[in-house]
């Protein structure tokens, strides 16, 4: 046994010393692109909602780290920071709060699944092609993308050549997709708020400017007949 | 061979930066409880080891000693991963702390971004632990932790976003030498006792310790935990507080520089001073949990977001404009 431990660690050694940078750099890659995959596939598979979410998140955190592998980092922390920190914890928050015992009974057991398969593969062809042509002009006409090139500069960190382009050429479409998702957000806020009748708030201001005065009244009891209180 | 001599180098590191962040997470634990018996005119723990020293070691061997319950009805695997999850987010966010200018074990560019990103995960291993109990109490300690930490992200966010303004670098150790003349507790003094409070929250310290009210939920989302995995969520708990000291150190006191640029001060090498400052803020959180008594859920989301998201968003504005009009804007 103890000859076949050692034998283990020499090859553990050799791959190791073998391996080089090149190599390794190839091999995080792959990892990480198979997890984002298998992720992405157990996302629609897993019957546990919650699973499902959490199988995302593990995708949002596998696909940051490759963008963080291709140099773009600031694109891969604030994937990881406004998706996984912000968006996915809502979502679990959303399916955590949902009755899946009952949500299973209703759409799953009552009905045919067969039935939303021809849309799913209708979007998901739309998409598949969409993808394609993306692809594709990149491949072959790689000018209609280059509007500004100074992405591509080494010079500068990530960070800052992005918001050279972003808060320069492109800061009216910026400011725009901001007002777009304030205005969502508003919109989403104003559909779901209802007055409630009858509901006892407690306002704080209220609460700390009241005085001794009115607060407390001290009176003189009698013997056998009490004070009135709260009339 | 050369590639290996890099990994066990970086190993070495690793090794040689995680195993003080362990050791000053058990003595950080006896420190907090010995604040907090003083205020009270208490003694607190003093019994094992000089000053009651070992307390933390002793209770870590208790934890390691008894049986680890995981309930029938939880999901097990997320059961299992949710304390190793908050653990190893705690323990992973101090890669990129720099100690000096040199000492830093990953120097990236967005450091500040990673700091924030971890901090902003850790919620997962609270959520995960809540849910995956299968129990009423951990479940609504859960769904308060993740209201909670995800409001005050969002005023922690604005308020890095105030220094990231004066210094023009998401790096650390550019925002630590942004600092020499002056530190940005002076300048952004409400900012810094805002990002205070709302660190308080984000680690779920009293007077924000909701998600774990004793009085109301039993202790949260770690009810059903026991054993050497309720140890792990303590650990990484007390992690995230002593990284909350750090990134405040770092970001307001000025990090690993010396107070004043005079000779013998000089001479002390940065981690110290960095040490330094994460113990004063460490003694005012343990100061806050002896003084203050436990918030109110409507009154923490109110300081949440309609306190501290406006403030600092003004400050945010009133910085920007007093930069741009002074011309004081850093630009590379």
């Amino acid at each position: 046994m103890a000859t076949d431990g050692r034998m283990f660690w020499r090859l553990i050694l050799k791959l190791t010393i073998s391996i080089d940078k090149m190599i390794a750099h190839a091999i995080f890659f792959y990892t990480f692109s198979i997890i984002a995959v298998v992720s992405a596939i157990m996302v629609t598979a897993s019957k546990n909602t919650v699973h499902s979410v959490f199988f995302l998140i593990l995708d949002f955190i596998s696909i940051s780290c490759l963008f963080i592998m291709i140099g773009a980092e600031f694109l891969g922390m604030i994937m990881l920071i406004v998706y996984v920190g912000a968006v996915a914890v809502l979502f679990l928050f959303v399916v955590m709060m949902l009755n899946v015992a009952q949500q299973k009974n209703q759409w799953f057991a009552g009905q045919a699944t067969s039935k939303h398969i021809p849309v799913g593969l209708i979007i998901s062809t739309l998409i598949f092609f969409e993808i394609i042509i993306v692809i594709g002009g990149w491949k072959y006409k790689p000018e209609i993308f280059d509007i500004n090139n100074s992405l591509a500069s080494t010079s500068v960190s990530n960070t800052h050549s992005l918001g050279q382009v972003l808060y320069t050429d492109y800061i009216h479409v910026f400011q725009i997709s901001g007002m777009i998702l304030l205005v969502a957000m508003i919109g989403a806020i104003v559909l779901t708020f209802r007055q409630r009748s009858g509901v006892k708030k407690q306002s704080y201001i209220k609460q700390i400017s009241r005085e001794r005065a009115e607060g407390v009244e001290v009176l003189e009891v009698q013997s056998n007949k009490g004070v009135k209180i709260d009339d | 061979m050369e590639y290996l001599s890099i990994v066990f180098q970086e190993v070495y590191k690793i090794l040689f930066l995680l195993v003080p962040v362990l050791v000053s997470v058990a003595m950080i634990v006896w420190l907090d409880r010995r604040v907090w018996a003083f205020v009270q005119k208490r003694q607190g723990p003093n019994v094992v080891g000089p000053f009651g020293l070992l307390q933390s070691l002793a209770d870590a061997l208790k934890y390691i000693f008894k049986e680890i319950i995981i309930p029938s009805s939880s999901n097990k695997v997320i059961f299992i991963l949710a304390p190793i999850v908050t653990m190893t987010l705690a323990l992973i966010a101090w890669a990129v702390i720099p100690f000096s200018a040199t000492q830093v074990l990953a120097d990236i560019n967005v450091g500040i971004l990673y700091l924030f990103a971890v901090s902003s995960l850790g919620v997962y291993g609270i959520i995960m632990g809540g849910w995956a109990s299968n129990s009423k109490y951990p479940f609504l300690g859960a769904i308060r932790s993740a209201a909670q930490m995800v409001s005050y992200e969002v005023s922690i966010g604005v308020i890095i976003i105030n220094v990231l303004l004066c210094v023009g670098s998401l790096n650390l150790n550019d925002i630590v030498i942004a600092q020499q003349n002056m530190w940005f507790v002076i300048p952004l003094f409400p900012m810094f006792v805002i990002f205070f409070i709302s660190a308080l929250a984000e680690t779920n310290r009293p007077p924000f310790d909701l998600p774990e009210a004793e009085a109301e939920l039993v202790a949260g989302y770690q009810t059903e935990y026991s054993g050497m995995m309720y140890a792990m969520f303590w650990l990484g708990e007390y992690a995230n507080i002593l990284l909350m000291c750090a990134m405040g150190a770092i970001l307001f006191l000025g990090g690993w520089m010396s107070p004043i640029d005079v000779y013998p001060f000089t001479l002390v090498p940065g981690a110290i001073w960095l040490i330094l400052k994460i113990l004063l803020l460490f003694i005012l959180f343990a100061l806050v949990k002896a003084i203050v008594p436990r918030y109110r859920y409507d009154q923490l989301m109110r300081l949440g977001w309609k306190v501290f998201l406006p403030l600092s968003l003004t400050w945010v504005v009133l910085t920007a404009s007093y930069l741009f009009y002074f011309n004081l804007l850093p630009v590379n």
